[in-house]
């Protein structure tokens, strides 16, 4: 009887260690190898991640580092951080991130560490190389926090043969890219004659664009909301009748670049305003059906002139509660490198290093009309491409609904005047 | 040397017989404590930020402010209210098809048949799909341009409709898919309550002349009532959180119009979009409420049946 007990009562505590021991190795996990010298790299799907990634095993002869990379679409990346760095993770070392889009929020609330220092730390990297525009906006109160690595501009796809077949130029104002996407709507059942982003929130950088060539700006020069001013009003309205007139049939307003891209590439569209950096999948035979016919050209004008943005897509920044900073600064040096910028750049990404652009082997690789494109854009483009604020989701929203008025048809106007109101609460927030 | 050898056994057996009798709490404590607090922990933090004005990161400073999301959030006819309503619509248009068709084929198959194995397999895998998959393969059927759908339609002269990415037909589309999905597993619990239906009173009501209409609708729906309820609870409280299908197709924000943004989406798209912890929190909390309300009504109305 006693024996028994005795059993039993082992037995209880058995079974209350073997479940204790299995929450407290749920609780500690990974995270104790802090010595080792493995860096946990997370970057973004693009043509970038896969030349670095193939170059990889150079990074870990020359320094002895392990990377473990981890590789997520755009939605997916901004969810993880979201997740991780708010709950203070160090399982983040090295992170691709959108200065534009994340960069404010991200530096605000401290998840990226200062790199001043190691900026300047390597004479022969060169920090003085990067173009201005861009380090800009990985600056933050006058610390840097990033380097920039893609750089993106946007320009005008266009198809030769339709435009040949038109008897048309190719259109350099507004009202000419406006009376040829008429033409080859009409002259080509089934094709429209431009296609570009709808969708609430994406359409927004690539309208940007008509928004400077047509004057105006999202945020004007008073710090005020400049959505509701006469030159956006006629943006709006512009870039919404050129996909509700000469668009595809039953255009969806949900298109990103993907579903946008796909249109052009399937040969449905004469024309396609989307950014540079995106250029090779119009190009390459193995996902575009008028690799052979695409052209490019620089943003028609408007009453503004031919202003594009032109901006950093993509930065790399070191996670603030990381471990091995420098072990993670090696690594954005090596990746950031001029050798490895300009194999990136051959590979169709445009990159932030003006060496590489002055260097005739960094255009090297692309269509000559898209080199002098990118050439022009640089020069006089605008260094953003969404609202700069630190709700940058939100904002994008809200300036993105009369584009998709517009493009539906209804008062762009009304939407414009009630976006406006919207975003000025934005910024008087902020 | 002789107290010890008393005092020891009394001590084992005093805590022995403690254990003994309370054993059946003490082997499901760890469990018990392990699920509790699973779910209390983030539920009580969730409760906890939809006081506050939390936004940007959890880990920045935030202020308590009361109840002022909640009345925020219930005066926000701009996107909560409509976004209510969609996520009953969605889920009450859904699960009364599901009900009907699930019904109507469940009793198809419940009379053994030849090849009934085969048909059987057919009609559940729509269920072993992952729903994200079936979101994409929904969204290239139904696109407007190059999709199968419309292609079908032109067959029989019918003019392309917008579906996914109408403003009006996206939510129709969507719910059509859930139907599609998970039609199967409404017929699974039913034929699992039909088998389990003893055959005498239909044959009594058989007898009795009755014909097939009026021995299902006052001998077998009836007896049905139980696992109906059960299949009600069940589809409907995960057609309301529905997410998967809704986010593969749409997006954040359910679309330019918001045309598909249910509660779940709205929230998602608050706390992982905007960053606005307070705000998606307190909508997540008067959701969790609304569910239990609607469970307990539910289970309340049951008993009250079966009293």
């Amino acid at each position: 009887m006693k024996r028994q007990s005795v059993v039993r009562v082992v037995a209880i505590v058995a079974a209350t260690f073997f479940a204790a021991g299995a929450l407290t190795a749920c609780s500690a996990g990974s995270g104790e190898d802090g010595g080792s010298k493995t860096l946990r790299v997370t970057l973004a799907n693009h043509v970038w991640t896969d030349t670095i990634k193939s170059k990889l095993p150079e990074f870990k002869k020359e320094t002895g580092i392990e990377v473990e990379l981890s590789q997520y679409g755009e939605d997916q990346l901004s969810d993880q951080y979201n997740v991780k760095l708010n709950a203070g993770t160090d399982e983040i070392d090295v992170m691709m991130y959108r200065p534009l889009q994340e960069g404010k929020l991200f530096a605000k609330n401290g998840y990226l560490a200062d790199l001043s220092d190691d900026v300047k730390s390597n004479a022969d990297w060169d920090w003085s190389d990067f173009q201005s525009g861009p380090v800009g906006s990985t600056t933050y109160d006058g610390n840097v926090v990033g380097v920039p690595i893609i750089t993106e501009q946007e320009v005008l796809y266009y198809r030769k043969d339709l435009l040949a077949a038109a008897g048309l130029e190719v259109p350099t104002t507004m009202a000419e890219l406006e009376a040829a996407a008429k033409a080859i709507k009409e002259q080509n059942p089934g094709v429209a004659g431009f296609v570009a982003r709808t969708g609430k929130s994406a359409a927004v950088t690539q309208f940007s664009s008509f928004l400077y060539s047509f004057g105006g700006d999202f945020i004007d020069k008073n710090g005020k909301s400049g959505v509701a001013s006469p030159e956006a009003k006629e943006a709006y309205a512009f870039y919404g009748k050129l996909i509700r007139e000469y668009g595809p049939e039953n255009v969806s307003t949900d298109m990103s670049w993907p579903e946008a891209m796909a249109i052009f590439t399937q040969g449905q569209a004469g024309f396609y305003t989307e950014a540079d950096s995106l250029y090779k999948n119009a190009t390459d035979p193995e996902t575009s059906k008028v690799s052979d016919t695409v052209g490019f050209a620089p943003m028609p004008a408007g009453p503004g002139g031919s202003v594009a943005y032109n901006v950093p897509s993509w930065a790399l920044g070191i996670n603030a509660e990381s471990a091995n900073s420098a072990e993670a600064w090696k690594f954005i040096e090596w990746a950031t490198s001029q050798d490895l910028t300009l194999t990136v750049q051959q590979d169709g990404v445009p990159g932030a290093r003006q060496s590489v652009w002055e260097d005739p082997a960094g255009t090297s690789t692309y269509p000559a009309d898209l080199a002098a494109t990118i050439a022009t854009s640089t020069k006089n483009g605008v260094g953003h491409d969404r609202p700069l604020v630190i709700k940058v989701p939100e904002a994008r929203e809200i300036v993105g609904d009369p584009i998709v008025i517009a493009i539906t048809g209804g008062d762009s106007d009304a939407a414009a005047d009630d976006a406006n109101d919207a975003f000025q609460g934005i910024l008087d927030d902020e | 040397m002789t107290t010890m050898v008393t005092t020891k056994p009394s001590m084992w057996t005093n805590f022995s017989t403690w254990a003994n009798r309370y054993r059946k709490w003490l082997f499901a404590a760890p469990a018990m404590i392990f699920v509790g607090l699973l779910i209390a922990v983030p539920l009580g933090w969730t409760l906890y930020l939809s006081v506050t004005d939390s936004e940007g990161s959890v880990r920045a400073a935030s202020n308590l402010v009361g109840l002022s999301n909640y009345f925020e959030v219930l005066t926000d006819t701009d996107r909560f209210w409509p976004a209510v309503m969609r996520t009953f619509v969605f889920t009450g248009g859904a699960l009364a098809v599901e009900l009907i068709l699930g019904m109507c084929i469940a009793l198809l198959l419940w009379r053994p048949f030849r090849g009934e194995k085969w048909v059987r397999v057919a009609i559940l895998l729509p269920l072993v799909a992952t729903p994200v998959a079936v979101g994409m393969m929904w969204r290239l059927i139904f696109d407007p341009n190059i999709g199968f759908a419309n292609q079908v339609l032109s067959w029989v002269g019918i003019p392309a409709q917008p579906w996914l990415s109408g403003q009006y037909t996206a939510l129709p589309t969507l719910m059509f898919v859930d139907i599609w999905q998970w039609t199967p597993m409404v017929v699974l619990m039913l034929l699992a309550g039909l088998t389990s239906l003893s055959d005498e009173p239909d044959e009594a009501a058989r007898i009795d002349g009755a014909n097939s209409w009026q021995r299902f609708w006052f001998v077998t729906l009836p007896l049905m009532r139980a696992t109906v309820i059960v299949t009600i609870v069940l589809r409907g409280i995960d057609a309301l959180k529905t997410f998967d299908i809704l986010y593969a197709t749409k997006g954040k924000g359910g679309g330019s119009f918001h045309e598909v943004e249910t509660l779940n989406i709205y929230a998602f798209g608050l706390s992982f979009d905007y960053n606005d912890y307070g705000i998606a929190s307190t909508v997540l909390i008067l959701f969790f409420l609304l569910i239990i309300a609607i469970m307990w009504v539910l289970t309340y109305r049951r008993k009250a049946n079966r009293s």
